[in-house]
C-alpha cells in the first residue's frame, strides 16, 4: 500500500473542482490546490479577507502587501478578480455563494460533523477564524484530511471527540488513502489507493464504511 | 465647512477614554492603522476593550498596547496570527480576557450595530461549543443562533486615500474590516496614505462615505 502525499492529496479534490466553481481553500493543505486546478478550467477562488479570482504567490519583485491571503501570505490577483470589504466576504460565505469550501479537519463523523477549529489544548488559546461560517455557509464542504494521526488514531470517526465546527456539513473526504463521501446510509468508499482493501481501510477508520460498487483505485501522479 | 482632518496623531486619538470599547481594523497587519494605535498607547489610556479579527501582530500597534497591559479584554476570531507574541504573554500570564467570535459573526455584529439592527438569527456556531448559551430558533428547518450588535466607542481604520469630507478608497486587501468599523462606532478617527482635493476622488471608486468618518489624519 502508498498513501498519496499531501501534494497528490491535494491534486486528487482539485480534480473534482467545476469549471466555473466559486471555492474557498482553507488554509494549509487545501491552500495547496490552487496548484493543480486541470488546465481549460476557470476557477475562482475566494478569500475570506476579500477577494474573488485570487492568484497564485507573487513571483519576486512583485509582491504587494496590501495583498495577503487568509493565512496572511502574499497572494495576487488574478485578472477580472476584485476586492470587497470583509462583510461581502462572509456574505457570500454564509449566504451560499460559494459552490465548494475544501477545508482541513482534526477529525470528521460519520454523520459528517466537522471538528477543525480547536483541539482544547490549553497552551495555545483558541481561535476560529472563518471555520465556522464556511463550514455552515458553503454550498458543498469537502475535507482534505489524513487518514489516521501521526500516531496512528482514526480521524474518520462515529462521532467527534474535538470540539465541531458545525454539525452534518460535509459531503466528501479526501484522505492519503481513500476518498469517501458522507451519505444517508453511512459513510461511502469511493476511491482506495491500491494494495488496500475494505477491511484494511476499516481498520484504519473508526466510522463504519460502506464500499461502493464502482469504487476505483485512488492513483494520482507524482507531483 | 466641512474638514475632518487634523494635524496629528495625537489629536486624531484624543477624547478615547478608559473603559472605552475601541474598534481596531485590519486582518493582521494588513489595514492595521499601527500609529494610530501606537499614539492611543502614548496617552495612556487603559482598561480598553478591543474588538479585532486578530490579536496584534509583531510589537506595534494593537501588539504594543496588549503588551503594555491598556487592554483588559479582546474580541476577536483568530488571536494567534503571525508573530502574536504580545498576545500570547498576555494570555498565559491570565492578563487578558479573551471572547471568540467566528469571523462572519464578528463582521455581522458589527455591521447590525452600524445599522440599528438589534440582532440577529446566524446559523454559524448553532449546534458547537461557541453557540452555546445563546438563544436559538428554528427557521424552515435550521437552526440559527441570536447574535447581538458591537458598536465602539472608537473606531480606528486605515484607509489609502480620503479627502476633507472623510471620504475614503483603500487599497486591494487592506479595505478588510475597515469600511465595516467605521460605520460601528460614534468616534471615527482614519489614518491615510495621502489626503487630496475634494472632488478629486472617483465618487464611484469611495468605499466609504465621509458620513461615517469624524477625523482623518495623514500617516
Amino acid at each position: 500500500m502508498k498513501p498519496l502525499t499531501r501534494r497528490q492529496m491535494a491534486w486528487r479534490a482539485a480534480q473534482d473542482l467545476e469549471d466555473g466553481a466559486y471555492v474557498n481553500l482553507g488554509i494549509g493543505l487545501p491552500t495547496l490546490c490552487s496548484d493543480f486546478v486541470p488546465e481549460g478550467r476557470e476557477i475562482v477562488f475566494h478569500s475570506e479577507n476579500g477577494i474573488l479570482g485570487m492568484g497564485p504567490a507573487p513571483k519576486p519583485g512583485e509582491e504587494d502587501p496590501d495583498l495577503i491571503n487568509a493565512g496572511k501570505q502574499l497572494t495576487t490577483l488574478v485578472p477580472g478578480g476584485t476586492y470587497f470589504h470583509h462583510n461581502d466576504a462572509f456574505l457570500m460565505i454564509r449566504g451560499g455563494h460559494l459552490d465548494v469550501a475544501l477545508l482541513g479537519a482534526f477529525e470528521v463523523s460519520q454523520g459528517g460533523d466537522l471538528a477543525n477549529w480547536t483541539t482544547e489544548d490549553p497552551n495555545f488559546p483558541p481561535g476560529v477564524g472563518g471555520a465556522m461560517d464556511l463550514a455552515v455557509g458553503a454550498r458543498e464542504v469537502r475535507v482534505l484530511v489524513e487518514h489516521t494521526t501521526k500516531d496512528g488514531k482514526p480521524r474518520i470517526r462515529k462521532s467527534c471527540v474535538y470540539p465541531l465546527t458545525a454539525p452534518h456539513c460535509v459531503k466528501r473526504i479526501y484522505t492519503n488513502l481513500a476518498v469517501l463521501d458522507v451519505t444517508r446510509e453511512g459513510i461511502v468508499v469511493r476511491e482506495m489507493v491500491a494494495g488496500l482493501d475494505l477491511a484494511g481501510l476499516q481498520a484504519l477508520t473508526e466510522a463504519t464504511l460502506i464500499l461502493a460498487n464502482d469504487w476505483k483505485k485512488l492513483e494520482a501522479p507524482a507531483v | 465647512m466641512i474638514d475632518k482632518r487634523v494635524r496629528t496623531l495625537a489629536e486624531a486619538v484624543a477624547g478615547i477614554k478608559d473603559g472605552a470599547t475601541v474598534l481596531c481594523s485590519g486582518f493582521g497587519a494588513v489595514g492595521e492603522p499601527v500609529e494610530l494605535l501606537n499614539a492611543l498607547r502614548d496617552t495612556g489610556v487603559r482598561d480598553l476593550v478591543c474588538v479585532a479579527n486578530n490579536a496584534g501582530t509583531g510589537d506595534e500597534g494593537l501588539a504594543g498596547l496588549i503588551r503594555d497591559g491598556r487592554v483588559r479584554k479582546i474580541v476577536c476570531s483568530f488571536p494567534r496570527t503571525t508573530d502574536p507574541h504580545c498576545f500570547e504573554a498576555a494570555y498565559k500570564a491570565g492578563k487578558i480576557e479573551l471572547e471568540i467570535v467566528p469571523q462572519g459573526t464578528l463582521s455581522e455584529r458589527m455591521r447590525a450595530g452600524a445599522a440599528g439592527i438589534g440582532g440577529f438569527f446566524v446559523k454559524t456556531s448553532a449546534g458547537t461549543k461557541l453557540g452555546r448559551g445563546k438563544e436559538t430558533r428554528e427557521i424552515d428547518g435550521e437552526l440559527y443562533v441570536l447574535e447581538k450588535p458591537i458598536r465602539g466607542d472608537a473606531a480606528l481604520c486605515r484607509a489609502d486615500r480620503a479627502d476633507r469630507w472623510g471620504n475614503l478608497t483603500y487599497r486591494k486587501s487592506a479595505r478588510n474590516f475597515n469600511p465595516l468599523m467605521a460605520m460601528a462606532a460614534d468616534l471615527t478617527v482614519v489614518q491615510v496614505r495621502e489626503i487630496v482635493d475634494l472632488g478629486s476622488l472617483d465618487p464611484e471608486c469611495v468605499a466609504t462615505p465621509g458620513i461615517f468618518v469624524d477625523r482623518i489624519v495623514v500617516a
